[in-house]
């Protein structure tokens, strides 16, 4: 329960934070409005727009062909074993180009007591993201199949080297590479999204970057949405990971989703994870994310 | 990877009711009986587009796009292009949309300032989401002719 109130606390502080931005953007910036409800998604895990798990082909914030947008956001995911957050921000310039910065903390909780390192030593990874949208419309174009097509990479540095290398990882610094592509088929209310990504992560990187062996794996990530009305979505996705690590397994990633946006600057998203097996077994639990746009 | 997902989008994109090339005049027409009277026939569409501009004119991002003098005529255009491509039978006999929006400096972000106003006159005359969506997905090829900076 304490755990909802930390993250309470943390969204909150969030919320007054983002307003006092939305208000100064929209002075200092050509800050813009012109995309429509929900069409940015949300903030992905790594801090880039997208579902939870997987970054999309759109460009994040509400800004449309002249303008800039943005958005922060903090995510809380609560497993079997461990407590994941993850918190950021992200601008997109001219619905073109999207830089990002995010803080991924992964809490250990009673895992770290039972390795001797301490009970809740979290392991944290920054990751800076780029993405260019290179064409396609993922929503204006309804008259095209194609889709909005973006290539992205996400850099990303692990605080706890030591850790992760005496545990089979080669470095605790990286980069991810990845193709997306993503399409709203509006008369259908059905959004789909495939990335294929280049990484040599373990863990999203929280637990570094390569193992067995050096080379980057291709992995694929797809997401599916429905839009129930203009302000809620449902959907569910996926992500492969590699497992190159060889003291614990590692397998893919799924999750069920909720998005609500009860105005243009507030998306909530609920989610039920499986996050695969991470170190000790199989990771289920309860994913909530807020994200204030400007 | 990709030769199994392109088949998936192309799929979706077929199925898709919509069946005529986009023309700079007109959108597709939608050939299915039921959707026309989703949206309360004609006089649904009238309602529609009255509520359109309240919404239109109150909205400081793009009520000076539009010449009062000549709001009847608008209307009225909106109504046959929107009867036409719902399958009401109508046919738009209003300018071609690309000429019709020369010169105006319109914005993807006041294309879709429009859709929001109208997605709210829409939800006002209780029109169901999803035929909402077959018809902006019919219009939305549109913002081609009408931003033609982009």
């Amino acid at each position: 329960m304490s755990r909802f109130f930390r993250s309470g606390a943390l969204a909150l502080s969030l919320i007054l934070t983002g307003a006092a931005g939305a208000a100064s953007a929209q002075s200092v910036l050509g800050y813009g409005s012109g995309k429509l409800l929900l069409t940015g998604g949300v903030s992905q895990v790594e801090g880039q727009a997208g579902g939870g798990l997987t970054p999309w082909a759109v460009i994040g914030g509400y800004e449309s062909d002249d303008q800039i947008g943005g958005n922060i956001y903090a995510t809380d995911v609560n497993t079997t074993d461990f407590d994941v957050r993850s918190s950021g921000a992200l601008v997109g310039f001219y619905n073109r180009v999207e830089l990002s910065y995010s803080r991924q903390s992964f809490n250990t909780e009673d895992v770290g007591a039972a390795l001797n390192l301490g009970k809740g030593f979290t392991i944290n990874q920054d990751t800076v993201g780029v993405k260019v949208r290179l064409f396609g419309d993922a929503v204006l174009d309804q008259d095209h199949w194609w889709p909005q097509v973006s290539v992205g990479a996400q850099f990303k540095k692990n605080d706890k080297g030591w850790l992760v290398t005496a545990l089979g990882a080669r470095r605790a610094k990286d980069t991810d590479y990845y193709v997306s592509a993503t399409k709203l088929y509006l008369a259908h209310g059905v959004l789909l999204n495939a990335t294929v990504r280049q990484t040599r992560a373990n863990q999203y990187g929280i637990l570094g970057f390569g193992g067995i062996d050096d080379k980057r794996h291709t992995q694929f990530e797809g997401s599916v949405a429905y839009l129930i009305n203009r302000k809620l979505a449902i959907g569910a996705e996926v992500r492969t990971k590699p497992d190159n690590l060889a003291v614990a397994k590692e397998g893919a990633a799924i999750d069920a989703f909720v998005a609500y946006a009860p105005t243009k600057n507030i998306s909530i998203t609920v989610a039920y994870a499986d996050l695969g097996n991470i170190v000790t077994r199989r990771q289920t639990g309860l994913y909530a994310s807020l994200q204030v746009g400007f | 990877m990709n030769f199994v997902l392109i088949p998936a989008f192309a799929l979706l994109a077929m199925t898709a009711p919509v069946h005529a090339q986009t023309s700079a005049a007109t959108a597709p027409v939608i050939s299915d009986g039921k959707l026309f009277a989703e949206f309360g026939g004609r006089e649904g569409l009238v309602r529609i587009v009255d509520d359109l501009f309240v919404y239109v004119d109150a909205d400081t991002r793009i009520n000076t796009f539009f010449d009062p003098t000549k709001r009847d005529h608008t209307k009225a255009m909106l109504v046959e292009q929107f009867c036409q491509v719902l399958g009401g039978g109508c046919t738009y006999s209003g300018k071609d949309m690309a000429l019709a929006h020369k010169d105006l400096g319109i914005q993807t972000r006041d294309f879709n300032a429009l859709v929001e106003d109208l997605q709210k006159a829409m939800d006002n005359n209780k029109v169901p989401f999803s035929a909402q969506n077959r018809l902006l997905a019919a219009l939305a090829p549109q913002h081609r002719d009408m931003t033609p900076a982009h």
